[in-house]
């Protein structure tokens, strides 16, 4: 019996499976159900909830304060992840070139990604505090500007400072993960293409960039993932302000559901941006599909 | 088309001299092959050609344009690699099409010399499929295709046959000759293997450590071999090298082996009585004679025989020196049997013994 066990490899993979499947269910599905669950009902801290279907969700749409925060969303999301890639691919072919320093510089760049978020996040609350801000300072020296920068207190300049802080936090993955691409390239198609009679912009356009595409899609959905779901930095430097307008869906779920209470309208404040996430999943789903020249051998 | 000359070009990366002052020069039309061992600088060289590798010292020409200082795409060349570095995401049409595409052809120009590539090449049916989808041998063909849509001044290749099995490598070879002879564009290609150098070359240049030990046709390399390193290094099997010792009396010359044996060298040599020498006798050069009363035959014990069935391969041992023979006839030596072994000394290649040299006529 245990002989033919060991010898079955379908059971014997059944059993290598299940502490996975346990965890998974244990600390994945089970907050998800409860999230949903909790999302048709109105539960409030310190009372179990009734079944109130899609009550909340309809009250979230006409909420101009959920509206906001989903604009809010997107436009953090989209401006953060584009400034991302193009600042990250920027960096990732500078150290791809034969720097001298070259691994000194690698480390750096790696700094932001290793300091805890809130401790960068109070960083730059400092960086943008009203009084104290040492961008203000500069600039004001330099005699560009004359009085201080106001970044968190009007709604579009709070709205940039944390994008810009958003981005300097996630700018060491994407370049180190692109260089990491860029160096599985190999160095025979530059030659190639050199010989063919490239430019080096040419080089770029027609050898780099379709090599790098699938590593691009790879690093860009967890970007695009990461941000969208943005806590930390937000909560650390604005809270949701000014007048909410650098509130994001994870930061306003939270403030609803823990700090107001209302757990039901929390939760389904989530589980609303989880169409979106799988939406940008889908998207790279079907961008990483394995392109033909990527296949190996056999006819189309 | 375009001759190419190579004047004391030398090569140094970091502090280690690579190439010390190479003099080659490449008629035009030509199919050049570089040869050596591992490691002494044949495809360094080429890619200096190429325009890949900056040039130390000395002067590169193609036609009567010095390219020291050209970027390899205004040097008019094309190449190719090793590992074929065929562009993964184009098709083979488009990886063809790609130069022509730079330099701005016109789509009817493109297609016509793309088809009338792929037809000398037979890659009309593989066209559209990528590399990826590609036998070796294909993407070998693909990467003469990429070369030729360019119509160069000179191709350059380097080892492009080395990823192939050995019965490919032995029909691409013929291919890659046919395709010479038919484009008769200068071509300079890069091997390690001897066997491809003497069947492609029309002129070999064999290197050794950065330098030119010999340059020649294959048969001039092979019947006057300079020294013993150029001797050793071309033909296969290889030549066999037996320690001796010079005996001059009168006109008379003499090559007496370790053992006493005596031989007589017809040809006139230069070289003093008594002088140690290196004789070198290619295995296709000994015959087999009776033992007793033979005259300048070397006595040897039969290790190994390898029949192929057109000829007989016997690795015989003499005074402690391997010695390879080869015979057209078939014979059945019992392993540990002395037969006795009568060099062709027409055809003997005596070396200085210290520097290796061919002792001058
Ligand atoms: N970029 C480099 N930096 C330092 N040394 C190098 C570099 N490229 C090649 N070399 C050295 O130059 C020498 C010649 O190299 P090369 O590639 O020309 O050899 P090769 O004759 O083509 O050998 P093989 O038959 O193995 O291809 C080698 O000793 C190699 O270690
Ligand atoms: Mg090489």
């Amino acid at each position: 019996m245990f002989d033919k066990l060991q010898n079955s490899r379908n059971a014997l993979g059944l059993i290598f499976m299940m502490p996975a499947a346990i965890l998974l269910v244990l600390f994945l599905t089970y907050p998800l159900g409860l999230g949903v669950w909790l999302g048709f009902t109105d539960a409030k801290v310190g009372r179990a909830g009734e079944w109130v279907g899609f009550e909340n969700y309809v009250f979230l749409a006409t909420d101009s304060v959920t509206q906001l925060a989903l604009f809010n969303t997107l436009f953090y999301t989209t401006i953060a992840s584009v400034l991302k890639f193009f600042l990250g691919l920027w960096l990732a072919l500078l150290l791809n070139r034969n720097l001298r320093l070259k691994s000194f510089f690698r480390a750096v760049i790696l700094l932001p990604y290793i300091v805890p978020t809130a401790l960068s996040a109070i960083a730059f609350w400092w960086l943008f505090d009203a009084q104290f801000s040492v961008i203000s300072w500069v600039l004001v020296k330099m005699g560009i500007i004359d009085t201080y920068i106001d970044f968190l207190g009007s709604p579009w300049n709070a709205r940039f400072s944390v994008i810009a802080a958003n981005v300097w936090r996630g700018v060491p993955f994407v370049a180190i993960t692109l260089l990491a691409g860029l160096q599985t390239i190999s160095p025979s198609y530059y030659e190639a293409s050199a010989i063919d009679g490239a430019t080096p912009w040419q080089q770029f356009r027609y050898v780099t960039l379709p090599l790098l595409t699938p590593i691009i899609a790879v690093v860009m959905t967890f970007s695009v993932l990461f941000t969208f779901t943005d806590f930390q930095l937000i909560y650390v430097i604005t809270r949701g302000g000014p007048l909410n307008a650098t509130h994001l869906m994870a930061t306003l779920s939270f403030q609803r559901a823990i700090s107001g209470g209302a757990l039901g309208e929390g939760a389904a404040i989530s589980i609303a941006m989880v169409p979106f996430l799988l939406a940008a999943i889908m998207f790279s789903y079907f961008g990483l599909q394995r392109r033909v020249w990527q296949q190996g051998g056999g006819d189309k | 088309m375009a001759s190419v000359t190579i004047q004391a070009v030398k090569k140094r990366f970091g502090a280690t001299d690579i190439l010390h002052g190479v003099d080659i020069s490449i008629a035009d039309g030509s199919f050049t092959v570089l040869v050596g061992p591992s490691g002494c600088g044949k495809s360094t060289l080429l890619r200096m050609i190429a325009g890949l590798e900056e040039i130390t010292d000395g002067e590169i020409r193609i036609g009567d344009k010095r390219v020291n200082d050209l970027p390899p795409k205004e040097r008019d060349i094309a190449m190719v690699f090793q590992n074929y570095a065929l562009y993964p995401h184009m098709t083979v049409r488009d990886n063809m099409a790609f130069s022509l595409m730079l330099a701005k052809e016109d789509q009817a120009t493109i297609d016509s010399k793309v088809g009338r590539a792929a037809e000398i090449l037979a890659l009309g049916a593989l066209l559209d499929r990528y590399p990826r989808q590609l036998s070796g041998g294909q993407r070998q063909r693909v990467a003469m295709g990429r070369a030729i849509v360019r119509d160069p001044q000179v191709f350059l290749f380097d080892e492009p046959l080395s990823n192939l099995d050995a019965k490919l490598r032995v029909a691409m070879r013929s291919e890659i000759k046919e395709l010479h002879q038919r484009l008769k564009t200068t071509s300079i290609y890069v091997t390690h293997d001897q066997i491809e150098a003497m069947t492609m070359g029309d002129k070999i240049v064999v290197m050794r450590d950065g330098r030119i030990e010999q340059t020649g046709s294959p048969l001039d390399l092979y019947d006057h071999p300079a020294n013993q390193f150029v001797a050793g290094f071309i033909g296969s099997p290889s030549m066999n090298f037996l320690p001796g010792t010079l005996r001059r009396s009168g006109d008379a010359l003499r090559v007496e082996l370790s053992d006493g044996t005596q031989l007589d060298a017809p040809q006139q040599v230069g070289g003093m009585d008594g002088q140690p020498i290196i004789f070198g006798t290619r295995p296709e050069h000994l015959r087999l004679v009776s033992s007793d009363g033979a005259r300048g035959a070397i006595p040897s014990r039969v290790v190994v025989m390898e029949p192929s069935g057109m000829d007989t391969f016997v690795a015989c041992r003499h005074e402690g020196v391997d010695l390879a023979a080869i015979f057209r006839e078939r014979h059945d030596f019992a392993p540990g049997s002395t037969i006795h072994l009568q060099p062709d000394m027409s055809c003997a290649h005596l070396f200085h013994a210290e520097t290796g040299q061919r002792l001058a006529a």
